[in-house]
């Protein structure tokens, strides 16, 4: 479901049938968003004069404003909400505008948008954070040779990834990584890399061993079983108790996951490939586990029950995930300064809202 | 209501194999697309199957289901019987790698033999311009998901492997359209080279395959 039919019109609703989401905009976007409902829909054609409908706030708030509307008993049958732009748009306008959207839910659902409204709820979208890279090069500070950019890498998008921002980070960083990666190809004049046999014939023996060990597990329950624990332990809301037992859990899905079995061979074998994904998957999940409980705060995606707003604080650490093969260590690092010919940018007012007394006392004239 | 289906899914590598029997839960508002993983997880780890978006718009999941080529995410179980035993096939067209998955390289092959967008001489990059309604016309073509299901029912290229040197197929004659319609295109053979390369007009069995014009509105579609 993209964003873009909120932004042609499309607007949320609970059971009631009520427009939720402007009891939900938080203090720091107060501004930016229309107060009622005739100030929102005059938007869509006088964006000068008017403000926003809060239906288009960031993702996060959005999800959890559903997320609080169904747990307060007032979500569709299916425990979601609905999005309605049947009653926004006339029915050519949406086909128009929407026709690849306007198929999935006739072909999927029998559902025609032209005439009622969708069931929607928020789900697993996009990953923030990621490799660690050097913002120029996308070169990994650790790892010679390795570059990452995109969803993969970290550091872009803070705790909020925003709509669109996925392809510009691509298009932007996905050339910085291939000119850093040729870059360094140059640096070593051609020279191939020197690797130990033993190393690689460790690591050929690893990622064999699921097709001829005979008594392990099943991949694809233990992949189910990681599911689980993430999404009903480290979901959209968190608090510490739930986030200690999930790194339990995970502790024992890694043993697990040590002997695994897969029946067939090496061509194009889905089974095989879980079993190696696996390790990686639950390298993440027990990152970010590990750093949602060391987070005491609620930022964009992040949100604890438990510390529910933003510290300023916490928005100059960055959290650093690193593993030794056996356990995921996490270290707190700085958060670069922001240059301050870029500081000098921005409205008083808005720093105001996130940054620490230290910060703002050291903070250039401002331009006007 | 859930129920039992009975599944018959080709298992082997195109030399050596064959249709396997299987019977598989289905959930109400489901699509074989549920079901295929399923299998996976519970049945046969190692059954072989391209998929990625799971709604219609990557175009990885092709396949043949009881004969006609379909994207496994776009096909309902409420389209069948509940005693209907389903069959689950490669795309005849191409090469089977194994069991779903094939090879599609053919595609690209042909792709690289149609000259790409050639700009206008005369204009420098960063000053074109085109009026809505002219890139309209060629942007429908760009609604292509290669997913290659016109390519696979057409049937001079799916019943004769001899005709694949000489003809190119559905999806390049949409290729050369969305060129030939480009309202910046420099190229002025795109039509005789289509007729030479003989992407092939005359048969209309392609087109209820393709998953993206049928997505376009019955108004929509007339305009093309």
């Amino acid at each position: 479901m993209t964003e873009s039919v909120r932004g042609d019109g499309g607007v949320l609703k609970n059971s009631e049938g009520k427009r939720f989401m402007f009891d939900y905009v938080p203090d720091v976007f107060r501004k930016q968003y229309a107060e009622t409902e005739e100030e929102a829909d005059r938007w869509y054609t006088d964006a000068d004069n008017n403000r926003r409908p809060p239906e288009l706030l960031p993702r996060d708030e959005v999800a959890r404003a559903i997320n609080t509307e169904v747990k307060a008993g007032r979500g569709t049958p299916n425990g979601g909400v609905y999005l309605d732009i049947a009653s926004r748009l006339p029915a050519d306008q949406i086909l128009k505008r929407l026709p690849s959207m306007y198929h999935q839910f006739k072909e999927l659902a029998d559902v025609d948008i032209t005439k009622e409204a969708m069931e929607v709820g928020p789900t697993c979208h996009y990953v923030m954070g990621g490799v660690e890279t050097i913002p120029d090069t996308c070169a990994s500070p650790y790892v010679k040779g390795l570059f990452a950019a995109g969803e993969v890498g970290g550091g872009m998008h803070g705790s909020n990834r925003l709509g669109g921002n996925s392809l510009s980070d691509l298009l932007v960083f996905g050339r910085r990584a291939g000119l850093g990666a040729a870059e360094y190809l140059d640096s070593r004049g051609g020279a191939a890399v020197a690797i130990d046999e033993a190393d690689l014939q460790a690591a050929i023996d690893a990622a064999l061993a699921p097709l001829s060990a005979t008594d392990g597990e099943n991949p694809y329950t233990i992949h189910h079983d990681l599911q689980t624990v993430m999404g009903d332990l480290v979901g959209i809301i968190r608090n510490a108790d739930e986030v200690k037992d999930a790194i339990v859990k995970l502790d024992a899905l890694k043993a697990r996951a040590k002997n695994v079995s897969v029946a067939g061979d090496r061509v194009f074998n889905p089974g095989w490939h879980l079993a190696l994904d696996l390790t990686n998957l639950l390298l993440i999940s027990e990152s970010v586990a590990k750093s949602a409980l060391i987070r005491e705060e609620s930022r964009g995606g992040h949100t604890r029950d438990d510390f529910p707003t933003m510290d300023p604080k916490w928005r100059q650490i960055n959290l650093i995930c690193k593993s030794d093969g056996t356990a995921v260590e996490v270290t707190q690092q700085p958060v670069p300064t922001i240059p301050t010919e870029l500081l000098s940018l921005f409205d008083r007012g808005e720093l105001k809202k996130y940054m620490t007394e230290e910060e703002l006392t050291a903070l250039p004239e401002e331009k006007n | 209501m859930g129920y039992k289906a009975k599944f018959r899914v080709y298992r082997g590598d195109g030399e050596q194999g064959g249709l396997e029997n299987y019977e598989v839960d289905v959930n109400e508002g489901e699509v074989v697309l549920d079901i295929i993983p399923r299998l996976q997880a519970t049945q046969t780890p190692d059954l072989a199957v391209r998929w990625n978006c799971k709604a219609g718009k990557c175009g990885s999941c092709s396949a043949e289901v009881n004969g006609k080529p379909r994207l496994l995410c776009m096909t309902r179980m409420s389209t069948f019987d509940e005693n209907e035993t389903i069959t689950v096939t490669p795309l005849r067209a191409f090469p089977v790698i194994r069991d779903l998955v094939t090879n599609v390289s053919f595609n690209y092959a042909k792709a690289r033999q149609i000259p790409a967008f050639a700009p206008p001489t005369d204009i420098k990059a960063g000053d074109y311009r085109m009026q809505q309604i002219d890139v309209e016309r060629s942007q429908e073509f760009r609604k292509c998901i290669e997913c290659f299901l016109c390519q696979d029912t057409c049937h001079v290229v799916r019943d004769h492997e001899e005709n694949k040197e000489s003809f190119a197929g559905p999806r390049f004659f949409i290729r050369a359209a969305e060129l030939d319609m480009h309202p910046l295109d420099a190229r002025t053979d795109r039509k005789s080279f289509a007729k030479a390369e003989r992407v092939c007009a005359t048969s209309p069995s392609a087109a209820p395959t393709c998953v993206p014009s049928t997505s376009r509105s019955p108004t929509t579609r007339s305009s093309l």
